[in-house]
């Protein structure tokens, strides 16, 4: 009898341990997803190795070698037009799209969630937040991006910035969508009645409820994000050169478009790939996380 | 002494754009400590709305309007927001019917057996997480450090509603309000349950006032019942006096529509019609239309509170009509 309830105790725990594996087998099972996990996992293995992943510096000039082609002498992807190894840009970049895709989402999802907490909390914060947020999707976006650099100047950080604040608007719709329902459960009720105060049920009780729309939110938003950080570099607004910044290189790339077609292909084929995967994730966790999902349909 | 908690004259009323409704009128009643009190009635007559008018946590545009709630020496109805948060959990707990639904299902037992502890007893987690086991060894739940790490939906709803009355009397509180918390469970559990908070009751010593709309549960747990209905209360009296001599034709009509399990020919009666909104106007006596004593005094004339021994109160006119011919056969 006990070695039974034992087994079942056993069984029990391994399966609470196996929850997030569970998920994760989920979105496995998709095979899209399945590529796109690969095609993340690698980009973010060759942004934090890119400095031993590549035998040339991005900054390294060889005005001897201009121009050549992938293969050719001991560059993978060849060189760009000062000769610096088009394989050590690219990994390099990868490095800053990651980054600044990760601090803008993450700097948008927390302001997205302060404001939707609040909206949806309170009635009377709802109207003010909601129209200025509606003020701010009013705006396209790479437009309002473009406006928030010509205000703080070019930088990186400036990007981070204006893709931050450009991600706000959404976040704080979803986290006010679903503070909206959550906060008429009877759970919550129940926390007023042993004496919470509005802090601890939004933080610690509404909070972990809306994780799973922003966990999707915010592997979309990546791609966005790398999406339009070299959408804005390209357009000169970014990264300035001689920073290996995809959008900036694509840039560069573009005048030679002719004679080394390879110095706009490789960084495009990056940002194709990366946001390619991000979304495909994103679809996939969609799918994984919603167990009303049916995914026959 | 003073009772533990002393409800007078409670009216609650909602602003909508158009009126006023109040749904809960003039409601008096008082619980003491170790006492337990059912507050009895149909769907929609105010029972509810009476507990969460003490806990101070009425739904948006719901407001006291009249009346005074004292718990101990405090009165509730003058504390300001922070002040209630201090004494929710603390000294007034309440549970609720549905036990699926009142866990956050996405944090574990243990997450939200420590939140009270941690509110009002300042304990570290550490501390806490000691306490919650003795609390869930307490309410009876085998393996209870295990339990700790588990979600809402990985236990039964009995275990659940353990669960919730662990969590609710976590700071041992004076007072429980009970809001239905068998009605979802099946019979055994319900029993088990019941035995539970008995138990709990009188090991802490706290009042009790258990809402229900069920007569059984009333007759196995309750001290004194209280029968609501459209708002107001029609019949106050102990267990005993409510079954054996219901004197408001309400409560006479919900016994009869109680089946009777050593008669099995024998044909429920109803109360024909339906509860009365807040909205709907009537005169005289709330009842008078679904009465089958309705005389034309009823029709025209709010009857009052008729005291027929010191703890049984009934509002009807029948009662004045009973107590004059009392009057007629003395003086006679």
């Amino acid at each position: 009898m006990s070695s039974v309830a034992g087994l079942k105790e056993k069984q029990e725990k391994s399966w609470k341990e196996h929850r997030l594996i569970t998920i994760f087998r989920d979105l496995v099972k998709n095979k899209l997803a399945a590529i796109g996990i690969v095609i993340i996992a690698s980009i973010f293995i060759a942004a934090v190795f890119a400095p031993w992943l590549s035998s040339y510096g991005p900054y390294e000039q060889d005005l001897s070698g201009t121009k050549l082609a992938a293969g050719a002498d001991g560059h993978i992807l060849g060189t760009d037009n000062y000769g610096r190894d088009m394989w050590s840009r690219l990994v390099h970049g990868a490095r800053l799209s990651l980054v600044v895709g990760l601090s803008s989402v993450a700097i948008g999802l927390i302001g997205g969630i302060g404001l939707g907490l609040l909206a949806g909390y309170y009635r009377k914060l709802d109207g003010l937040i909601m129209r200025v947020v509606d003020l701010l999707f009013a705006f396209p976006g790479i437009l309002l991006a473009m406006l928030i650099i010509a205000m703080l100047g070019t930088s990186l950080i400036n990007v981070i910035i204006a893709i931050s604040i450009w991600s706000i608007p959404g976040c704080a719709r979803i986290v006010r969508g679903s503070v909206l329902s959550i906060k008429q459960q009877e759970y919550i009720l129940a926390m007023k009645t042993l004496g919470a105060s509005d802090r601890r049920i939004l933080l610690k009780h509404i909070l972990p409820n809306c994780t799973a729309p922003l966990i999707v939110f915010a592997t979309m938003r990546m791609a966005t994000a790398i999406l339009s950080t070299s959408a804005l570099s390209y357009l000169g607004l970014g990264a300035q050169p001689p920073t290996p910044e995809w959008g900036a290189m694509i840039a560069a790339g573009q005048d030679f478009m002719w004679e080394a077609p390879h110095m706009a292909i490789i960084p495009g084929l990056g940002i194709m790939l990366t946001v390619f995967a991000f979304n495909v994730v994103g679809d996939g966790l969609r799918d994984a996380l919603d167990p009303n999902m049916d995914m026959n349909v | 002494m003073n009772p533990l908690l002393q409800v007078t004259d409670l009216e609650t009323t909602f602003h909508t754009p158009n009126k006023d409704l109040t749904a809960v009128r003039n409601v008096s009643f008082s619980v003491d400590h170790g006492e337990t009190l059912c507050i009895v009635g149909e769907s929609g007559c105010g029972k509810s709305l009476t507990s969460l008018s003490i806990m101070g946590l009425l739904p948006a545009k719901g407001r006291i309007t009249n009346g005074t709630i004292l718990l101990g020496e405090e009165e509730l109805t003058k504390q300001s927001e922070v002040q209630m948060e201090k004494i929710r959990g603390n000294k007034v707990s309440m549970i609720f019917q549905e036990p699926m639904t009142a866990l956050n299902p996405v944090l574990t037992i243990g997450f939200q057996l420590r939140e009270s502890l941690m509110i009002h007893r300042q304990m570290n987690k550490k501390a806490a997480t000691v306490k919650s086991i003795e609390l869930l060894n307490k309410v009876g739940i085998p393996s209870p450090r295990e339990r700790l790490k588990q979600y809402p939906h990985e236990l039964s709803g009995g275990m659940r509603q353990r669960v919730m009355i662990a969590i609710a009397l976590a700071c041992e509180p004076d007072l429980l309000i009970a809001d239905e918390p068998t009605t979802a469970l099946d019979v055994t559990i319900q029993a088990q349950i019941l035995d539970l908070i008995d138990e709990l009751q009188q090991e802490i010593g706290m009042g009790v006032i258990f809402v229900t709309h069920d007569m059984g549960v009333v007759a196995e747990i309750a001290d004194r019942v209280m029968v609501m209905y459209g708002g107001e209360v029609v019949e106050t009296a102990d267990v005993d006096a409510i079954f054996e001599a219901p004197q408001h034709p309400y409560t006479k009509g919900l016994l009869h529509s109680v089946p009777d399990v050593d008669n099995p020919m024998q044909e429920l009666k109803i109360i024909e019609g339906s509860m009365p909104g807040p909205d709907d106007k009537i005169t005289g006596c709330r009842f008078h239309p679904r009465c089958p004593f309705a005389m034309e005094k009823c029709k025209q004339k709010e009857p009052p509170l008729f005291n027929l021994s010191p703890m049984h109160t009934s509002k009807c006119w029948l009662q004045e009509v009973t107590e004059s011919e009392s009057n007629t056969v003395i003086r006679g």
